[in-house]
């Protein structure tokens, strides 16, 4: 059974150690397989450490474990108050870990220790504590028809609910889904990204430490072939909640369909529109956008890559934005003034790079970067292309990657036409001083979040999801609490007679 | 400068020290009130002796009071201050006061007479339990966004009211103040918090906790004083936007009558019952025994939601006076010094309550009722009144139509289920009720059919902090507890955004 040690340097010089086993019903055990995983650094591409696969059968052991956690000492056999008590020990304990956490965060993904500190680990101790708030809330309806009858619904747990993650905000989106489904009852069977899974070995951990019952929330490590299609094709879980590509999406969502008709919730990946008007504010369209694209290395799936500009605006915004660009520190997370750290892993560098080059190839202007940063690790300098056409792979398909694309428009409702033009429909922004232009524009963009007059802001406490292929459910908010819960309408027969 | 006195305590549930302020609590600092002459004897009313004294206020001090929270409100409070950190606020303040629960128990169980082990688990536990309820409401406190037509963004906004006035009763001082302070704080409002003069202590001692939680100066300002001078101040300040009551209903009166003279600020009310506990023939007959005893006897009966009236269907009548009687005179057995872990019946929290109780008590005999138990005092010393049960009552008397507010229940007898709905509605009171049938159609239909905020069938005295709680008709306005008590601490503000409708 593994572990793994390490003592950080640069701007962190703390120390951590942890078992890197599979994690089922509160301990860590190898795989049934007995095979590893490796852990790279994206900073070097050098081996990290090895951690135990989870393979299919880990998941049948998982998913009974859990079962009986839902039916004995978990579900509705635990008050909702309770449930609150346990999820607000655990934000502490993420708390007083903060910084050790974000230490994992920035050398098993590559974000830099400032951005894992300032936002994953802040963001995830959030939304725990925010939805060990609902945890005691959980509120049906009671439903008038007539006198002779008591109508009201009950919102139940599912029971055993399977979780897949990707890389891109590993803790955080552990967070995201394991905040709801706890609070509402439910037990666990989570799967992270075989790229990213340090953070959430970590919180194992911290969840026996905050009093969880054994059982309540197991940490598969493994593949997507594997233990993420086992999950999604098992009987006896009744709900699964994915994030990641599209193309993945969908074969959770087949599997679904062919074995249990599981609950499917999807969060997927998005070709974001930055809609910039003359009349907004520049220097903060300017700022914003390239916050929009080059955030986590453009590793977000709401990332705004696609950046239009009105004529009037569009040399002085492409100017600026190019600075803005070019300014952006590229280098080792735990180097002191560094931005932007490196992409996850080789595969995402060579897919980044190969859009690159068919971007180039499809005669659209590099007007920056466009090549690797560095001689070491999956670095990409912050890129930006000029002279598009809607037909281009760059501007069509998502690249996961610092490659915005900037595109010149005119015509007002042609670029809401263009902007909504894609098969993706995750996010949106829209950059206007002007109320009724800023408001029309923002409802008419078909996308799961419309910011105006700011881009990639997120709280706990309000939905975040997809339009069309962009994915199916809400995450976030009160709307997160209908994924894991099941209605039921309970009629009491108070004088009716047959 | 106030000062402080301390309270050594060595007794066999609680031992040590507590220091508590004499002064008032304003602007996140303590102080002397302006006309520093004004003070009030806190009496043990296990032993009817003097515990300390505090100050009282007037009504300059309640305007001093005004202007540090609407200062607070405009810089620290309120919008200037994110749901997500109230709620972080309030959880702490909920984990300090768990932290201290052995001391709040302690002065509760000095200060009100209450048995020591039930201030614990019940006034303490129940108080720290809801805070942390609204410590998590206070960053989900959501608006509606309507659909009207494409041309308009239509959206409510819920607003906390920015100063709130808010007035509790002796008989849960601390347990009325989190009640209070939750929702209250949640939604960004800030508080002129007036305790009983009578049962000050533990408020005194919370405001050391606002402090220690990190609430901004003039958030939380507690003011103590008497109901004339400082309540009355409360309830006519033309710059308190809204005002909550939990007392009696003649007090809740004045306070409504002060808002229509003044500047009609919004008034919510918990105030008195006289809540009916109907026992059918269908019942378990052990467990109604039980929970009407808990209905009608906790807290010595000082409780707004006591089941005073006990209806007993006539054929389960005999066997259940008799087996009723026996553990009223068991629970008797039992009265003593708050702090023994033996005792489970204490005091009456002062003389004039003691003697209020007594007086229906000779009431009730002189109208010609038989008491069947109990009917007097406990003991030589402090305000101890024996568990009493009347019998042979009729609905005009005094002691069957009043609040009584002591350890005294009036048992009557029913033949038919309308009988008893109609008897059991027959009150100006509206608070709550207690039905016990093992029927479940029954139990749900004369439920619905009680005129009262909360009906507890099989059960007594559950409040649980999710679920509303308040009175019909005489008995309040308004709900605290849950979801709703956002609604009584908020207004709605709707905002119409024209997106394209031209003229």
């Amino acid at each position: 059974m593994t572990s793994f040690s390490y003592d950080f340097s640069g701007t962190y010089t703390g120390k951590t150690s942890f078992k890197t086993g599979v994690f089922i019903g509160g301990e860590f055990r190898h795989g049934a397989s007995k095979s590893t995983i490796d852990v790279v650094n994206p900073a070097t591409g050098k081996l990290v450490t090895q951690i135990s696969e989870a393979t299919a059968a880990d998941v049948d052991d998982a998913v009974k474990v859990a079962q009986k956690a839902f039916d004995e000492t978990w579900g509705l056999n635990v008050g909702g108050a309770q449930r609150a008590a346990l999820l607000n020990r655990l934000a502490i304990l993420m708390d007083e870990h903060a910084d050790e956490l974000a230490a994992i965060e920035a050398l098993d993904n590559g974000k830099t220790f400032g951005w894992a500190k300032g936002v994953d680990i802040s963001f995830s101790i959030a939304t725990i504590k925010y939805f060990a708030g609902w945890a005691d809330k959980i509120q049906g309806q009671t439903i008038e028809t007539d006198e002779k009858k008591l109508i009201y619904t009950r919102h139940e747990p599912i029971g055993v609910v399977g979780q897949i993650i990707p890389w891109n905000f590993p803790l955080l989106m552990f967070a995201w889904k394991i905040g709801p489904a706890l609070a509402t009852g439910n037990a666990i069977v989570i799967k992270p990204s075989e790229f990213t899974p340090m953070t959430a070995l970590r919180m194992c951990e911290l969840i026996n430490e905050a009093g969880f019952p054994k059982g309540v929330v197991n940490v598969l490590v493994g593949y997507g072939h594997t233990v993420g299609q086992t999950i999604s094709e098992h009987m006896d879980i009744q709900k699964v909640a994915f994030t990641g590509s599209t193309l993945v999406g969908r074969k959770v969502m087949a599997a679904a369909a062919a074995t249990n008709l599981k609950n499917v919730t999807l969060e997927l990946g998005g070709k974001s529109p930055n809609i910039i008007f003359d009349d907004a504010d520049l220097e903060q369209a300017v700022n914003w956008a390239a916050h929009g694209i080059f955030w986590n290395h453009g590793q977000a799936c709401c990332a705004g890559s696609r950046i239009f500009v009105q004529a009037g605006i569009y040399d002085e915004f492409l100017e600026r934005f190019t600075a803005k660009a070019k300014s952006i520190q590229v280098g080792d997370p735990f180097a002191p003034g560094i931005d932007q750290g490196p992409q996850v892993s080789q595969i995402q560098y060579d897919r980044i790079m190969s859009y690159i080059d068919s971007g180039k190839q499809e005669g659209a202007t590099v007007h920056t970067g466009g090549e690797r940063h560095g001689t070491e690790g999956f670095f990409i300098k912050p890129t930006i292309f000029t002279d598009v056409t809607p037909e281009m792979k760059i501007v069509k398909e998502e690249i996961f990657g610092p490659v915005g694309v900037v595109i010149k428009f005119t015509d007002e409702a042609d670029v809401i036409r263009q902007a909504n033009d894609t098969v993706y429909g995750l996010a949106a922004a829209v950059f206007s001083q002007n109320i009724n232009r800023a408001l029309e524009t923002a409802h008419k963009l078909q996308a799961g979040t419309a910011w105006v007059n700011c881009v990639n802001q997120l709280h706990a406490n309000v939905p975040f999801g997809g339009y069309k292929q962009s994915g199916i459910g809400r995450e976030l908010g009160e709307y997160a609490l209908h994924n894991y819960t099941n209605v039921k309408a309970v009629h009491v027969n108070l004088g009716h007679k047959m | 400068m106030p000062g402080t006195t301390t309270l050594d305590l060595d007794t066999s549930s609680f031992k040590g020290s507590i220091s508590i302020n004499t002064g008032l609590f304003i602007g996140g600092k303590w102080c002397d009130p302006v006309d520093a002459h004004d003070h009030a004897e806190i009496i043990n009313p296990s032993t009817g002796k003097k515990i300390m004294v505090i100050s009282l206020a007037s009504s300059k001090d309640v305007d001093l009071a005004v202007k540090a929270a609407h200062k607070a409100y405009k810089t620290s409070w309120g919008f200037k201050c994110p749901g997500k950190e109230r709620g972080k606020m309030l959880l702490k303040l909920a984990d300090l006061l768990e932290r201290d629960a052995d001391q709040f128990a302690a002065i509760e169980a000095l200060n009100v007479g209450k048995p020591y082990h039930v201030a614990k688990a019940y006034d303490v536990m129940g108080a720290v339990e809801y805070i942390r309820y609204f410590g998590g409401w206070a960053d989900k406190n959501q608006g509606n966004v309507i659909e009207t037509n494409e041309a308009k963004l239509a959206y409510t906004r819920h607003e906390p009211f920015g100063v709130c006035g808010q007035i509790i009763p002796w008989n849960f001082p601390l347990l009325m103040m989190s009640w209070k302070v939750g929702p209250a704080l949640a939604t960004g409002n800030c508080i002129i918090l007036k305790p009983s003069e009578m049962t000050p202590l533990s408020a005194l001692k919370f405001a050391e906790l606002v402090v220690e939680a990190g609430f901004p100066p003039g958030v939380v300002n507690i003011i103590n004083g008497y109901g004339p001078v400082v309540g009355q101040a409360i309830a006519e300040h033309p710059d308190i936007a809204k005002v909550a009551f939990t007392g009696s209903t003649l007090v809740g009166r004045k306070v409504m009558e002060a808002s229509a003279k003044s500047n009609l600020k919004v008034v919510t009310l918990e105030l008195g019952g006289k809540s009916p506990t109907i026992v059918f023939d269908d019942s378990d007959l052990d467990q109604a025994l039980k929970w009407t005893m808990q209905a009608m006897y906790a807290n010595m009966g000082q409780s707004c939601v006591a089941g005073s009236r006990v209806f007993v269907h006539e054929g389960i009548y005999d066997e259940f006076i008799q087996k009723f009687s026996a553990m009223v005179q068991g629970l008797g057995q039992t009265a003593g010094d708050p702090f023994s872990a033996n005792t489970m019946h204490g005091p009456q929290v002062s003389q004039v309550q003691f003697d209020r109780i007594m007086g229906y008590i000779d009431s009730g005999k002189s109208e010609g009722a038989t008491v069947h138990t109990g009917g007097e005092r406990h003991g030589t010393e402090g305000f101890f009144i024996k568990p009493t049960i009347f019998t042979d009552v009729h609905p005009e008397m005094k002691i069957v139509k009043e609040e009584i507010f002591g350890p005294v229940a009036v048992v009557l007898k029913f033949k038919t289920e309308e009988e008893v709905i109609e008897a059991a509605n027959a009150t100006t009171y509206g608070l709550s009720c207690c039905i016990f049938t093992e029927n479940i159609s029954r139990g749900i239909r004369v439920a619905h059919a009680l005129e009262n905020g909360s009906a507890f069938i099989n059960s007594a005295q559950l409040v649980d902090h999710g679920v509303p709680f308040g009175g019909y008709k005489q008995s309040g306005i308004g709900r605290e507890h849950g979801e709703y008590a956002l609604s009584t601490y908020t207004q709605v503000k709707g905002i119409h955004v024209n997106l394209g409708i031209r003229l």
